[in-house]
């Protein structure tokens, strides 16, 4: 009998200052999987993925991680919950006071009672699979972005975590960057024999390298399928985003007034 | 509707006022509540004594025997008027020692080590550093917070003790080495007169306080910042002035109870 589905959402309901973020969301995230969330900016992806870490509590249903349901979790359990998670940033969220070594470490000493030779040998290991041995006394303030985000990519997988969650991974990498951040996801999620959820806007590296992708727009799911499913997808929201449409089901124009009055022609 | 609406704008900013107090002594308590961790891996704390500690050390320095030549210049000339110039030394002392030394370290202090940490705290989280180390399982106030704060409340008196040190060095160059007051009798009647308990003690229980309130004011500051250029440079310039402000009011405060009628 196949194990459960790591992540669970069910009817994720989210408002922010009264304006509806996430409405009535479902989603599965098999484990062993790479699975994408999809869409514009601003339709709700890094807030549904900021539930799945426990950081926001939602207005009605719920997120359930490991069999947990993630917003009634104590701080403690949920602290317990985030060992078995790591979370790449947009930007890498390095921190700037420590060198390339001293990040990857971090957790390894914030949680763990390792000596000091085994955290060196562990950190040595990570640097390698991201290809930055060499950089480990660097600072992050002398990386460029790609390196940064490597650097992250490695901190973060520093614990073996069950769910790798990425925040916009290829978001500001030149094309070699983008290519190797997105094998990296992928040969490290198949390494760790993890679940990884990628939410990104950047379409054709992600298809490459993800199992199922799930579309929002305006706090719903609009679609959701297989890469090769969603290629062939004749649906108008799922062609505009997968071909760069400029108009479409989501309109060019941001809503205004009459384009005549604000050019104060008459009628 | 305009006198209503400025009714309610003034409501809404002493709700807000009152509504951050609240949240800046949830902050304090959370801080003393996860301390714990910043003793027991004390090395946190003295990396963040050397930041705000040692790198205040030439500000300090520099200030501290400006400010005690000055004292001894202007006291001389005062005392000469009564023909009590060899008070000179318990003059510069008592001044140094019960007022300037806590408040004028603690106003550098707050200048230097508090906006830098506002600044740093404040970027930190403009660049989701917070967020991530929340995300990694590691509580942000006991692996950022609490170091810095004990850090600040231990550097404090000690930046204090030697802004006096220094003052009343410059008070001797002033009034002993360069307008020739009798050496002896500068040094002898500081002895006489400078109490260990009532000046040198409250002193430091001044610098004591006038530290937590200022490490405490930069730390919330950076951690409260809103996450954006404008927000962090308004936090910093929020700590130097509500620091200051505070300095100096309590320093009226704790010398209106120390030395009252002494």
């Amino acid at each position: 009998m196949p194990l459960p589905a790591l992540v669970e959402i069910r009817d994720l309901n989210f408002t922010y200052d009264k304006r509806p973020v996430l409405q009535g969301i479902n989603m599965t995230f098999p484990r062993g999987k790479l699975v994408a969330i999809m869409g514009l900016s601003g339709c709700g992806k890094t807030t549904l993925l900021r539930h799945i870490g426990g950081a926001l509590k939602p207005n009605r249903g719920h997120v359930r991680m490991d069999g947990q349901i993630m917003h009634e979790l104590s701080q403690a359990g949920l602290y317990a919950m985030r060992r078995k998670m790591g979370m790449l940033f947009q930007f890498g969220a390095l921190f700037t006071d420590m060198s390339v070594y001293d990040n990857v470490a971090f957790q390894m000493r914030e949680h763990t009672d390792l000596p000091e030779d085994i955290i060196h040998s562990l950190v040595i290991m990570k640097l390698n699979a991201v290809g930055l041995r060499g950089a480990q006394n660097m600072m992050p303030s002398e990386l460029s972005g790609g390196m940064a985000r490597r650097v992250a990519l490695a901190r973060t997988v520093a614990l073996d975590p069950m769910l790798i969650m990425y925040d916009e991974p290829f978001a500001g990498l030149d094309p070699i960057s983008l290519s190797v951040i997105g094998d990296l996801i992928r040969r490290l999620n198949d390494a760790l024999g993890a679940t990884s959820i990628i939410v990104t806007h950047d379409i054709q590296e992600s298809l490459k390298i993800v199992d199922y992708v799930y579309f929002m727009a305006n706090g719903v799911i609009v679609a959701e399928g297989t890469p090769d499913e969603l290629r062939a997808s004749d649906t108008d929201f799922v062609r505009q985003f997968m071909h760069g449409e400029m108009d479409g089901p989501v309109p060019f124009h941001y809503p205004g007034a009459d384009y005549r009055l604000d050019l104060n022609l008459r009628a | 509707m305009t006198v209503i609406n400025t009714i309610r704008g003034i409501g809404h900013r002493i709700i807000n006022a009152v509504w951050r107090i609240g949240v800046a002594a949830r902050f304090f308590f959370l801080t003393l509540l996860y301390s714990g961790n910043s003793f027991r891996r004390f090395h946190l704390i003295i990396k963040e004594l050397f930041s705000s500690g040692v790198m205040s050390l030439i500000i300090i320095i520099v200030a501290g025997l400006f400010v005690g030549m000055v004292l001894g210049l202007q006291g001389y000339e005062t005392l000469k008027r009564y023909g009590s110039e060899s008070a000179l030394g318990v003059m510069v002392a008592l001044g140094l020692v019960r007022e300037l030394g806590p408040v004028m370290a603690a106003l550098l202090f707050a200048s230097r080590a508090g906006s830098a940490m506002t600044a740093e705290i404040g970027l930190m989280k403009a660049t989701e550093q917070i967020s991530a180390m929340e995300m990694m399982a590691v509580n942000p106030i006991a692996r950022i917070v609490a170091p810095r704060f004990w850090a600040g409340v231990i550097s404090m008196p000690l930046l204090a003790a030697l802004f006096s040190a220094v003052g009343i060095f410059g008070g001797y160059l002033v009034g002993v080495v360069q307008i020739g007051v009798d050496e002896g009798s500068f040094w002898s009647q500081m002895q006489a007169a400078v109490d260990f308990r009532e000046d040198i003690l409250n002193g430091v229980i001044k610098s004591l306080v006038f530290g937590t309130v200022v490490t405490l004011i930069a730390l919330f500051e950076g951690f409260d910042a809103p996450p954006t250029a404008e927000g962090v440079s308004g936090a910093t310039t929020r700590t130097v002035v509500t620091s200051s402000l505070a300095i100096l009011m309590l320093d009226f405060v704790l010398t209106a109870i120390m030395f009252r009628g002494a």
